[in-house]
């Protein structure tokens, strides 16, 4: 069975991001870029299931500036076979992303697409189920537990009220949680292996869509910041001030 | 043009969460439908149709409905949604799920998690974590919106009922799809998102076990349990619990912060609480910077003190 892994390339999450100071963006100069976190649980899952055997071939997708090849990089260190990467100067947003992968999932066939479940720069947590509505495939979304049988999947979703248990028939489309797995790390063996595995760049002419985002942002701004307040050094006072100075209590 | 506002409802009563993206419909100044979707909605329904500005109610039953998978709803969802211009639904696990299927099928974009409303095509919205706020217009015929509830007040039930009018369910063109089972979290509690008092672990709980101080504090209050991703990684408590930018968002009166850090990724999920609480034995955690009042110390001696001395005041 062939997976299809997609890739964002976002600022690290360890990072506190800063806003330009004429409000038109964040500031990307000097900080550090990673695979989004949510996206590296998405390979991970992807590497375990052809380490059981159930699949056959991984192949990674990014959409995105040039510089996303390294994320690719990256995600063939990890175990994906192949990476194909649609180059594009746009913003990506998630309608346009979607609507890629759908033409790389005509184009490659495969039987099971993994996401993570939100990308941790725009928090948008929608790609996944875009791509499911347009291909007319299921979704198990928020997903902490998969299991590929022969020809369906079964997912345990991470809600609000606890977990579900979903069945669904392949092909089908997974976004990842917290809990999926632990990702590995690359090994430096891994990494120089991954500099022969096919890589594939692609311009989005090539897919014959339209990647111009639908979405505009007007300004960026930093929010109001909350102010420190004090310690307290007991107990007792702890209590006196929630009492009778914020009055929670 | 209107707007539809898709209800999230458990079939016994309407999530609140509905209520607070009620409150931001209403900033759209335009009539207001509601639509809900299930298996057996009579109840539900009744209660949506006394809210104030609520012009109508759309009834859509089915048993294929019963537990709001999105396959099941989104075609009958298009073909209602073509007359409407503004969509709007909570972005709780629901709305997430939901909602981005339907955008995609209108071929529009989503403007997710959307915490004001400046006008018809202007709104709000956090990015990185909170970090930053971007205000953001769409290109899009209809506006395809999931809101965050703790960034609006609760609507208010009025007292004239809205007429109730049934929709034909269009049949999924999804097959193959089966709900297996729903493992729910202890409903003993406050739920998370909607109590005033929130009291949440960290790893510096060290156990499931020691959890039981959480709870003791959280019961004696009337507040419902929060936890770090830490927290919930290491199996202390069930993942709906976790507070944060990929967790759940809170913003109650009072949230006490017992063993967290205050990681970036928490801070997201609740640094609009009103007053907050931070225990910790580290004088330089950040959670300090956004706590309005901290004690540095070792939480296993300060949260059984806090707990005991709370029974006493809550006595008098
Ligand atoms: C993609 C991604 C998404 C994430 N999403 C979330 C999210 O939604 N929510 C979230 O919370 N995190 C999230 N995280 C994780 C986040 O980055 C932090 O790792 C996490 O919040 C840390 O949890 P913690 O504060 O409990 O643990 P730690 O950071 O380990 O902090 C434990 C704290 O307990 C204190 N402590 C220890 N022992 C005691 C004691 N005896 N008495 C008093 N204090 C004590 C320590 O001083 C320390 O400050 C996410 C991370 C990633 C990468």
């Amino acid at each position: 069975m062939k997976i299809l892994v997609a890739v964002k390339r976002v600022i690290d999450y360890s990072i506190k991001v800063h806003v330009k100071s004429d409000g038109s963006g964040i500031d990307f100069s000097g900080v550090k870029m990673s695979i989004n976190p949510f996206d590296e649980i998405a390979i991970e899952e992807a590497v375990r299931l052809k380490e059981k055997g159930i699949a056959s071939e991984i192949v990674a997708v990014s959409i995105g500036e040039k510089t996303c090849q390294e994320s690719l990089r990256t995600a063939l260190a990890l175990g994906a076979d192949r990476a194909i990467h649609v180059e594009t100067s746009f913003e990506t947003q998630p309608l346009c992303v979607a609507k890629a992968l759908k033409a790389l999932v005509e184009r490659e066939n495969p039987r099971l697409v993994i996401l993570g479940k939100q990308a941790i720069d725009d928090d948008c947590n929608q790609t996944g189920q875009m791509l499911a509505a347009l291909l007319s495939w299921p979704q198990g979304t928020f997903v902490s537990r998969l299991n590929v049988k022969e020809d369906e999947i079964e997912v345990v979703r991470e809600i609000d009220g606890g977990l579900e248990t979903l069945k669904m028939s392949l092909p089908a489309v997974v976004t990842t949680d917290l809990r999926l797995n632990e990702p590995r790390y690359a090994t430096l063996p891994n990494i120089m292996k991954a500099k022969q595995k096919p890589f594939e760049i692609l311009g989005e002419d090539v897919l014959g869509i339209d990647l111009k985002p639908h979405l505009k942002t007007l300004c960026v701004a930093e929010p109001p910041k909350r102010q420190a307040g004090i310690k307290v050094t007991t107990v007792d006072e702890l209590i006196d001030k929630l009492q009778n100075e914020a009055k929670v209590i | 043009m209107s707007l539809l506002l898709i209800a999230e409802h458990d079939h016994e009563t309407i999530a609140p969460a509905t209520f607070a993206v009620l409150t931001a419909a209403e900033k759209f100044s335009v009539p207001i439908h509601v639509i809900i979707m299930g298996s057996s909605c009579q109840k539900v329904t009744e209660e949506i149709s006394f809210y104030e500005n609520v012009e109508k109610v759309w009834i859509v039953e089915n048993q294929a409905l019963s537990h709001f998978i999105p396959e099941n709803m989104v075609n009958t969802l298009l073909e209602l949604a073509k007359g409407y211009k503004f969509i709007l639904a909570p972005s709780t696990t629901f709305g997430k799920n939901l909602l981005p299927r339907l955008a995609a099928l209108l071929d529009v974009a989503q403007i997710s998690d959307v915490i004001e409303i400046q006008d018809q095509n202007k709104f709000v919205r956090p990015i990185y974590a909170g970090n930053a706020l971007a205000t953001v217009t769409s290109e899009d015929a209809i506006k395809v919106l999931t809101v965050r509830p703790t960034a609006f007040e609760k609507a208010k039930k009025g007292s004239l009922k809205a007429p109730i009018e049934l929709y034909p369910f269009v049949p999924p063109s999804i097959r193959g799809l089966t709900f297996v089972k729903k493992e729910e979290s202890s409903a003993e509690r406050p739920e998370l998102t909607n109590a005033s008092i929130v009291v949440s672990g960290g790893r510096g709980l060290q156990s499931k076990d020691n959890f039981a101080l959480i709870e003791d504090l959280a019961d004696l209050l009337g507040a419902a349990i929060g936890a770090s991703r830490a927290a919930v990684d290491a199996g202390f408590v069930p993942n709906d619990y976790q507070v944060g930018q990929t967790g759940k968002v809170v913003a109650p009166t009072l949230y006490i912060a017992v063993g967290i850090s205050g990681a970036i990724q928490h801070l997201a999920g609740m640094k609009e609480s009103k007053v907050i609480v931070a225990i910790n034995k580290d004088p330089d955690a950040p959670i300090f910077q956004v706590a309005d009042y901290g004690i540095v110390g070792d939480l296993f001696t300060i949260l059984p003190e806090l707990t005991a001395k709370m029974k006493t005041v809550m006595k008098n």
